[in-house]
């Protein structure tokens, strides 16, 4: 596999008003490969991605995708990358107020001159492409919890994105459809050489998809590697992620009674 | 010397998230205006479909609701004047009464209060659900700017009804003390009409028009911008949506006030 980055990521700071949440992120994600961001909730992980298609601005450092620094543009200069990538948000975040062909055929329409017997063509293609076909016509509210997700796929495939990202494809899915949405995943990846970043902390779907992980953690990431690097690491942090051990509350006497109180436990 | 501070702190916090309200409600009107007048003309057009579609909403569906208060106003109104002009002898002034203050202050501001309960609520409530569920990310992820494609329709579907609308109302509600001076008063038909045809000038219907453009303009900014605030889940939409309604209210009668002044000093 070829190890060209198609996103770089050096240095990224980010502040939710005081507290620091990314402490110097630095990230590659290479061409044609699927790279899950695994992580904790409130590690970060979500503010990343938020970030890398520019739906966040960082406090200092870099994102370059395509050699592009999509930190330094404006509105109009993003909207050329934006074309280049789509997005399936955690809610898949249809518009319920239009039918699902519709939703589909909404990039097309705003950014092509193609004509609508085309967009209808194009649209049902997508549709058919993650096993939705016959659905144009439905309302999004009509549709199951992961029929949703593959609507919102189409959608987020509808310009022929070169890179696409995910927010926890299979959150709120029962296995087996999560499983669907994960051999969905791979086979766009297959069939259109799409490079994928999903951000998940499903340990079954991350096995399943990932050719790189990175691991994050407080805003850091701790590792990154192949699955199986992941799987031989010993970091505590991460085999406790791995194994699903439970944090241990480790408990003070004399704090605990302080904090009682109300007294400053320090 | 703490107990000072502590005041001052509880007084000034208030005030600084007021001004920061401000400042973005004036940064969304500023970039409306933006994608009203200046990017059509840089190659995107304004979505006329999308304006027709809400104009049919926040117009022709209240049109039924405002004509039934208009013309119960109309009907009070006159009800009430008649009494006090009965002793005069001078009942024939219903006629001047009920249409001048319909057009220059019943008539757009009843209006304005009814749409901003059926309009700008629904507008909050509306992009607040857009943003919790993702959408209004969605959006521009696909390189879509939510004022161009949310707030320029409502807002120019806005300030298109708001006017038309007040007019229906000015009209069913004259309507309205005509059919009680005919009946009750037994004031013929071409006498009233003469009447107001003599009492209303120009300036009336133009002073109402403007008011009805400038409640338009705050029922339309409130609404959009409650929903763009909405922070949490569904609880947070009612919230706002509620704020919508009874800020635009507060703001209405407030513009109303400086409005009536004005005109009354000038013209």
């Amino acid at each position: 596999m070829p190890k060209e980055a198609i996103i770089q990521i050096n240095e990224l700071v980010t502040h939710y008003g005081k507290r620091q949440v990314l402490h110097g992120i630095n990230l590659e994600v290479h061409h044609g490969e699927i790279l899950v961001i695994l992580g904790r909730s409130g590690c970060g992980k979500s503010t990343l991605l938020r970030h890398m298609i520019g739906l966040a601005k960082p406090t200092s450092g870099s994102i370059k995708i395509k050699n592009s620094d999509i930190t330094k543009l404006n509105e109009d200069e993003m909207v050329p990358t934006l074309r280049k990538i789509g997005m399936l948000f955690q809610g898949a975040a249809l518009f319920n107020s239009m039918t699902v062909g519709e939703n589909v055929a909404l990039p097309l329409r705003e950014h092509t001159q193609l004509q609508e017997s085309t967009i209808r063509i194009m649209t049902r293609m997508k549709l058919e492409s993650v096993e939705l076909s016959g659905f144009e016509d439905f309302s999004p509210a009509q549709l199951s919890g992961g029929m949703k997700k593959r609507a919102g796929l189409a959608r987020a495939i509808a310009m022929d994105p070169e890179i696409l990202f995910c927010d926890e494809p299979s959150a709120g899915l029962d296995p087996v459809v999560a499983m669907g949405i994960d051999q969905l995943i791979l086979k766009l990846q297959r069939a259109f050489k799409m490079t994928i970043v999903v951000v998940t902390h499903e340990l079954a779907s991350v096995f399943t998809i990932a050719d790189r992980i990175a691991m994050l953690h407080d805003g850091k990431i701790i590792a990154h590697g192949t699955p199986d690097e992941l799987k031989a690491s010993s970091d505590p942090v991460i085999t406790q992620f791995l194994n699903r051990i439970a944090d241990e509350n480790e408990i003070n006497s004399e704090q605990y009674l302080k904090l009682l109180v109300n007294e400053d436990p320090n | 010397m703490e107990a000072i501070n502590r005041f001052l702190a509880h007084l000034g916090r208030p005030i600084v998230h007021f001004l920061i309200h401000l400042y973005r409600l004036g940064a969304m009107v500023n970039g409306t205006l933006r994608w009203t007048f200046v990017e059509p003309f840089r190659g995107k057009p304004l979505r006329y479909r999308a304006i027709v579609a809400q104009s049919v909403r926040f117009g022709w569906d209240s049109v039924l609701i405002v004509s039934v208060i208009s013309f119960s106003i109309g009907l009070i109104l006159a009800m009430q004047a008649a009494d006090q002009l009965k002793p005069f002898g001078a009942e024939i002034y219903v006629a001047n009464l009920v249409s001048v203050s319909l057009t220059r202050e019943l008539g757009p501001m009843m209006t304005a209060i009814i749409i901003a309960g059926r309009g700008g609520s629904a507008i909050a409530a509306e992009i607040g659900t857009m943003k919790v569920a993702e959408e209004l990310d969605a959006l521009q992820t696909m390189g879509l700017n939510p004022l161009g494609f949310l707030v320029v329709p409502r807002f120019l579907a806005m300030l298109i009804m708001l006017p038309a609308l007040s007019l229906i109302a000015d009209v069913v509600g004259i309507f309205g003390a005509y059919l009680f001076s005919l009946s009750a008063l037994q004031i013929n038909s071409v006498r009233f009409l003469d009447q107001v045809a003599n009492a209303l000038v120009l300036k009336d219907v133009i002073t109402g028009f403007i008011k009805a453009i400038v409640f338009a303009g705050i029922i339309a900014s409130i609404g959009c911008y409650q929903g763009f605030i909405v922070k949490g889940g569904a609880e947070g939409v009612g919230k706002s949506t509620t704020n919508s309604v009874v800020i635009s209210i507060f703001l209405i009668i407030a513009a109303d006030v400086i409005f009536t002044a004005l005109f009354y000093s000038t013209l």
